[in-house]
């Protein structure tokens, strides 16, 4: 079986080159249809779009150093805070679990590439252009959007500066290549796995990205319509959002939050999934409870779609609403809790030993569950009106976000970096990098609970005096958190030039087909679909 | 066993150290019996959820300090047990039900409505806020604008800041003390949210929409909040303040209040000379329009435009006049024949046309105001 | 044709090509273009096609190379039965993700018909919005008049409102779901004819079902036609005229979208492509004309009857 794999060198565009290798120079990340080569290239992406939005982050920590007016003016101020949230979403979180995706899926599944891999290649090369126009709006005259990445209706209709235009196709371009992502993900799935990999013995990581997978296409074309309504309200005089003609601006954030609450758990289930690689690797123990993680996460998915009003409950909903989307949403604590109860059982009783990887995952779950307390308290909807739209709900999404979702993603950089490379990273650069971040994340974000329950309002760039002193450390926070992000740079550049081989099995507690391969992995992931193992499977 | 005390000890601390500098840190309870219903219903989330805290992080702890390998601890190999799952899944719901009920309760106490003292319209602006009293038929008798009175040069860092830095305003709401006060909120133009930490209450006032909201304050006061929904560029500078008046105190003030009402009736059909319209117009101009067109008139180009030697400020009376009535449809310049009378307008439309060297050599009084409008 | 034995150890894993960045690239012309174009009219400033046009262009051919070279590898067997499955897959969700688009609009309709316009109109919960706000409105579906009519000016009459419009055209909602019903009846029957392997037959019924697809087509410009012309219903005529174009209007492009790829299959079908075990092109565009058909049915009960 030499030519089990064909590359299409028959009709290549390329002449005939056999070694199914990669091509050279630009041209194979541009062409490429190979699923490592476009993880990586979502990776990359994501990890600059990580750094602008950083940096637009420390312009809003700057500003909000002191009281008073001092670095920009508020228009631009509500221009970086809609963009810092919507590049963190869309550009650094979204397509950081794509790459890992799409590293990771083929080798886990044992399958030698994505079911798609050309349409694989189309939604990332959507991206850079997406972006590209959204960045440009920045410099456009009126300025970039500044209407919140939550861009409610009618403040981002009828009083958007022009460059909302842009930004609307510019969602349509990333909703598109999040279909096509998903698409490609649910058939690499359902399709190529290995004979013998029953659904029940998927890796978790597999099965969280499968219900995302379906999230994201339940999810995503709604957000399209929302937008296009929009685009037909600011340029064809239709009424959605608007009382005048028979609307509703709230019909805006209804619509919108059916999208925008799954979306947070498309930013959460496959952060659970790494997770669940991650604990029993290091204690050295299977996972525990590994069907009760596969229903948890399905419970949660689909929890997920009858709780968006959560962040609408001082829109005024009639007693009845406001109850259901109370009791639904506290609902979604009881999953969640039994995969948080599941990793400390797998932890209990193992033998652990504490590499950068753990270190991160470990975080995740202390920090993580700190975020979902305060998401269960914000669920209560008296005491949500008391902390809706403060400093209070951007703490609590922060803990899920930046020591969630966040450090799933760098734990996961971490653990298959081997994998990846075949080198290994530097432990002790890794170590300082993780307790920087460590400590930068909790002095930025833990104070925002005590400026939230004091009263300050979220997207202000100038606040009252009582509120002085949590902002400045939280700014302090904010600044130490992004340098660590450098020595993340720093450890991953150097891990790449001059890190140790790696052994196939990088780290002894790991199972999984991926760890099968020889590291670096091959090209073509499994040219043959391999047998598999008791031993590799989670459960 | 040494590192395990240390370790309980620092956690503690965690704990402990916010709670004890509660005040500062913690929301504050409030001076209505919704607010301080809402407070223990915080406190009992918070606690139960800390609660949980300890219990999770706590097993999660011990088994970090004691089964690691370089402890010499072997791994037990066990990975399941449907006893436990059930009791994490069943314990964590009757919490959760605990929780709810209290919740609910609360919740229908706020939505109690109706057998209200007296009405207030709540009217959100970019960027102000405008409350108007109205009488047992839902008419309007009078109301005025709350505008941010914090100087810009405190905001610009020129001069020291007060102790009400932008929770200052300069017409505060007034209501009585004891009476059950119901707020109809709306908006203008975007959305924006009316929130009074204090009463324990917050709503989103929605252009073309109402809702409702009540209170009742026992305590005299000033209370203060913010506008909390993003609503445009000066969203961090609408605050809410609220002064609750003693009722007689109230009485007194609401009764001198439509006496004044009359007299800005009559102010209407009065003749002014230039010096008391530009004297009048400057207050009006720095009070409305100085936000965007900026004191000096240059404003904020390209999006606000300049008001100096422009077409319409030097262009027909009439006109300028109708665009300050009728505002630009699709552009933050508003219809301001909905927020300020006759009077207002003609002033401010009269120092347009001859502050900041401008010179249109015209006049404009009230009465040109309302026959334009049509009243 | 194919391998018809395909082997399950072997995957053909395509080679590197040039058409997905160059169709992102045309995309991104075509809708920063569009984008453009968009804000001059909105400006009052003459805007330009050019940019819109060039966009397209290059996505349009990227798509006929591409197609073209899956149907190639098709034809040459590199295609096996996994990767068929995969590409059955694809589109069965790719058909999700546009019902779930649709639902977006669909749920604007309910919310509006059912919450907002009775609030407008001083019913329900929040009747008091309407009593306080907007005294004058009442709240009849379909809205002929809005809350605010000089922002909005409202049609004269509904589309729903057969007696008052002219002759035959009351009843064109009607008629276009007869068309449509039937064009899934022939499209059906063009499937039975591959399986059948009647190449005349199948023909036969392709052709028919495009031509439904046209007249379906042309009946909906009619529409659109008096809507405009004699109606005073227009987009701009408050939410009946919003939620009425942006459902049929969707339905209409997607309409088009499924009649060009019809089209393309019944080019396929004189070329002689399509076997009974192999028929994928043609099975995913008769899905896509199902689906279509599927929301027009939604379509007639809630737009037109109810
Ligand atoms: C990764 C993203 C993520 C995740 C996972 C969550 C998880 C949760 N979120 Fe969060 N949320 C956001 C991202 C996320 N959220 C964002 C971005 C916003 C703001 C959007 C904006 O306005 O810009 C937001 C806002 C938000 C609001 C609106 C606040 C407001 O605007 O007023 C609410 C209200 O209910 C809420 C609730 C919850 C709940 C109940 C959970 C639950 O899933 C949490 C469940 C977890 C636990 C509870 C901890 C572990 C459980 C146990 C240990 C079991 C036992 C515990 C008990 C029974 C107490 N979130
Ligand atoms: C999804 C993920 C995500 C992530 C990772 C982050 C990361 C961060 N966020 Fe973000 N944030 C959101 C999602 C996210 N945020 C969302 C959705 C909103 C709501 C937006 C809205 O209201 O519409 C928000 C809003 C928001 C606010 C509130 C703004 C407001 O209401 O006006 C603040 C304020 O402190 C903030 C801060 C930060 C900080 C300091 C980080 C840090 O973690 C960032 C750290 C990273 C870097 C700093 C970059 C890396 C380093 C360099 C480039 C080197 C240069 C640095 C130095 C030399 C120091 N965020
Ligand atoms: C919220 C911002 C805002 C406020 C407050 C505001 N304006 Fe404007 N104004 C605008 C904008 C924006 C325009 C430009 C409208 C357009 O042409 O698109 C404008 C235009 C104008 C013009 C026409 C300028 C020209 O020459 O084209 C006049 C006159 C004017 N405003 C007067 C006023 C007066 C008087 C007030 C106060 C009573 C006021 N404005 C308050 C935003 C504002
Ligand atoms: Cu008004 Cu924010
Ligand atoms: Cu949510």
């Amino acid at each position: 079986m030499s030519e089990v794999i064909h590359a299409g060198h028959q009709d290549s565009d390329h002449g005939s080159d056999h070694d199914h290798g990669p091509d050279k120079g630009l041209a194979r990340w541009l062409f490429t249809t190979n699923h490592k080569d476009i993880g990586t290239l979502y990776l990359w992406f994501s990890f600059a779009m990580l750094f602008i939005g950083g940096i637009m982050a420390l312009v809003i920590r700057t500003e909000l150093f002191q009281p008073g007016l001092q670095f920009v003016d508020p228009a631009f101020f509500n221009q970086m805070t809609t963009n810092h949230g919507l590049i963190m979403v869309f550009g650094a979180i979204m397509p950081a679990f794509v790459g890992l995706a799409n590293w990771l899926l083929p080798m886990q599944v044992g399958a030698p590439d994505m079911a798609l891999p050309r349409m694989n290649n189309l939604s990332f090369w959507i991206l850079p252009f997406a972006f590209g126009m959204m960045l440009s709006t920045l410099f456009m005259e009126g300025g970039g959007p500044n209407f919140g990445w939550t861009f409610y209706a009618p403040l981002s209709t009828t009083y958007a500066p022009d460059s909302v235009t842009f930004f609307i196709f510019a969602v349509h371009m990333m909703g598109a290549s999040s279909i096509m992502g998903s698409i490609n993900i649910i058939a690499t799935i359902l399709n190529m796995r290995a004979p013998g990999m029953t659904l029940m013995k998927m890796p978790l990581f597999v099965w969280t990205w499968l219900i995302t997978a379906y999230l994201l296409i339940a999810v995503m074309p709604v957000l399209a319509g929302a937008v296009t309504m929009m685009l037909f309200d600011i340029h064809f005089g239709t009424s959605f959002f608007n009382a005048a003609g028979g609307g509703d601006p709230v019909m805006f954030q209804h619509i919108f939050w059916f999208f925008g609450h799954p979306e947070v758990y498309i930013m959460i289930l496959p952060a659970f999934g790494i997770v669940s690689h991650i604990i029993p690797a290091f204690a050295r123990k299977p996972l525990f409870g590994y069907d009760s993680m596969v229903y948890a996460v399905a419970s949660i998915a689909f929890l997920s779609f009858i709780v968006w009003a959560h962040h609408m409950f001082t829109v005024g909903m009639p007693l009845a609403g406001q109850l259901f989307f109370m009791y639904s949403t506290m609902l979604i604590a009881i999953p969640t809790g039994v995969k948080v109860f599941n990793w400390t059982a797998t932890m209990w009783q193992g033998s652990m030993s504490f590499e950068t990887p753990m270190l991160f995952a470990i975080a995740f779950v202390v920090l993580f569950t700190i975020g979902g307390f305060s998401g269960l308290m914000l669920a209560i909807t008296p005491a949500d009106y008391q902390y809706h739209d403060t400093y209070f709900v951007v703490a609590h999404f922060h803990y899920v976000l930046v020591p969630g979702a966040l450090f799933s993603i760098i734990a996961a950089v971490y653990f298959w970096f081997p994998k990846w490379t075949g080198k290994m990273y530097n432990e002790t650069m890794g170590k300082a990098h993780f307790w920087l971040s460590f400590i930068g994340v909790n002095v930025t974000f833990f104070p925002q609970h005590f400026s939230g329950l004091a009263g300050m309002p979220r997207r202000i760039p100038d606040y009252a005096l009582q509120f002085a002193d949590f902002n400045m450390i939280s700014s302090i926070g904010a600044f130490i958190f992004g340098f660590s992000q450098l020595v993340f740079l720093y450890v991953i550049i150097h891990g790449i030039r001059k890190g140790k081989p790696a052994k196939a099995r990088a780290w002894e507690g790991a199972r999984g087909l991926e760890w099968t391969l020889p590291s670096p992995a091959p090209y073509h992931s499994f040219t043959q679909p391999p047998h598999v193992p008791d031993a590799e499977v989670q459960g | 066993m040494k590192q395990k005390i240390s370790f309980v000890g620092i956690l503690l601390g965690l704990i402990s150290a916010p709670l004890a500098l509660a005040d500062q840190l913690n929301m504050r309870r409030g001076v209505t019996d919704i607010s301080g219903q809402v407070y223990d219903l915080h406190m009992t989330i918070l606690w139960i959820c800390i609660a949980m805290g300890v219990v999770v992080f706590g097993v999660m702890f011990w088994s970090i300090i004691h089964h690691r390998r370089s402890a010499g601890h072997e791994a037990a190999q066990f990975h399941g047990s449907t006893k436990l799952e059930l009791t994490w899944t069943i314990v964590p719901t009757l919490i959760l039900v605990a929780m709810a009920i209290p919740a609910t309760q609360t919740l229908i106490a706020m939505y109690d409505t109706g057998g209200e003292d007296m009405t207030v319209e709540v009217r959100g602006y970019q960027w102000k806020w405008q409350y108007k009293y109205l009488d047992d038929d839902y008419n309007n008798t009078f109301g005025f604008f709350s505008t941010l009175a914090t100087p810009q040069d405190e905001i610009r860092n020129q001069s020291n800041k007060g102790e009400h830095y932008l929770l200052e305003v300069d017409n505060a709401l007034r209501i009585p003390t004891n009476r059950k006060v119901r707020f109809l909120i709306t908006a203008e133009d975007v959305i924006h949210a009316w929130w009074v930490p204090d009463f324990g209450i917050k709503r989103d006032a929605i252009p073309g929409m109402l809702n409702e909201l009540w209170t009742i304050v026992e305590e005299p006061g000033v209370y203060r909040g913010q506008c909390t929904e993003l609503c445009g560029k000066d969203h961090g500078f609408m605050p809410v303040v609220v002064e609750v008046l003693e009722e007689a105190e109230f009485d007194a003030w609401y009764a001198q209040e439509m006496a004044n009402e009359s007299i800005r009736q009559e102010a209407l059909s009065k003749t002014f000379t230039h010096e008391e319209l530009m004297a009048q117009g400057e207050e009006v101009y720095g009070t409305f329009c100085a936000s965007c067109h900026q004191p000096n008139g240059q404003g904020l180009p390209p999006v606000f435009p300049s008001l100096v030697g422009t077409t319409v400020v030097t262009g027909p009376r009439d006109e300028h006049i109708k665009l300050v009535i009728d505002g630009v449809n699709g552009s933050a310049m508003q219809a301001f024949g909905k927020q300020l009378d006759a009077a207002q307008l003609g002033a401010v439309v009269h120092y347009e046309r001859h502050a900041w060297g401008n010179n249109a050599g015209d006049i404009t009084q009230p009465r040109d105001v309302l026959e334009l409008s049509g009243q | 044709m194919a391998n018809t034995e395909s082997n399950p150890t072997e995957y053909y894993v395509p080679h590197n090509g040039w058409y997905p960045v160059v169709l992102a690239a045309g995309l991104a012309v075509m809708l920063t273009g569009t984008a453009t174009f968009m804000n001059d009219v909105k400006a009052n400033e003459p805007g330009s096609w050019t940019q819109i046009l060039l966009g397209f262009a290059v996505v349009a051919v990227v798509l006929y190379y591409w197609f073209g070279k899956v149907i190639l590898e098709n034809t040459q067997g590199l295609v096996n039965d996994q990767l068929r499955r995969s590409y059955v897959w694809g589109m069965g969700w790719f058909i999700f993700s546009e019902v779930m688009f649709f639902a977006a609009f669909f749920g604007a309709l309910f919310y509006t018909r059912t919450l907002s316009v009775a609030w407008l109109g001083g019913e329900g919960a929040k009747g008091f919005t309407g009593d306080y706000l907007w005294p004058a409105f009442n709240d009849v579906w379909p809205v002929v008049s809005n809350p605010d009519n000089v922002l909005f000016p409202g049609p004269e009459v509904s589309m729903a409102a057969p007696a008052s419009a002219a002759g035959w055209v009351s009843y064109l909602p009607f008629y276009n779901t007869v068309i449509l019903l039937l064009s899934s009846v022939t499209v059906h029957n063009a499937h039975t004819a591959i399986k059948n392997e009647d190449r005349f037959k199948l023909k036969a019924w392709l052709g028919v079902t495009v031509a439904l697809g046209c007249i379906f087509l042309g009946l909906q410009v009619e529409e659109y036609v008096v809507a405009y012309n004699d109606m005073g219903l227009t987009l701009s005529s408050g939410i009946y005229g919003s939620t009425f174009f942006l459902l049929t209007g969707f339905h209409g492009f997607h309409v088009t979208l499924g009649t060009v790829i019809l089209l393309v299959q019944l080019i396929r079908s004189f070329r002689g492509h399509f076997g009974p075990k192999d028929c994928f092109g043609f099975e995913a565009a008769s899905w896509y004309w199902h689906f279509v058909d599927v929301v027009w049915v939604g379509l007639f009960i809630f737009v037109y009857v109810f």
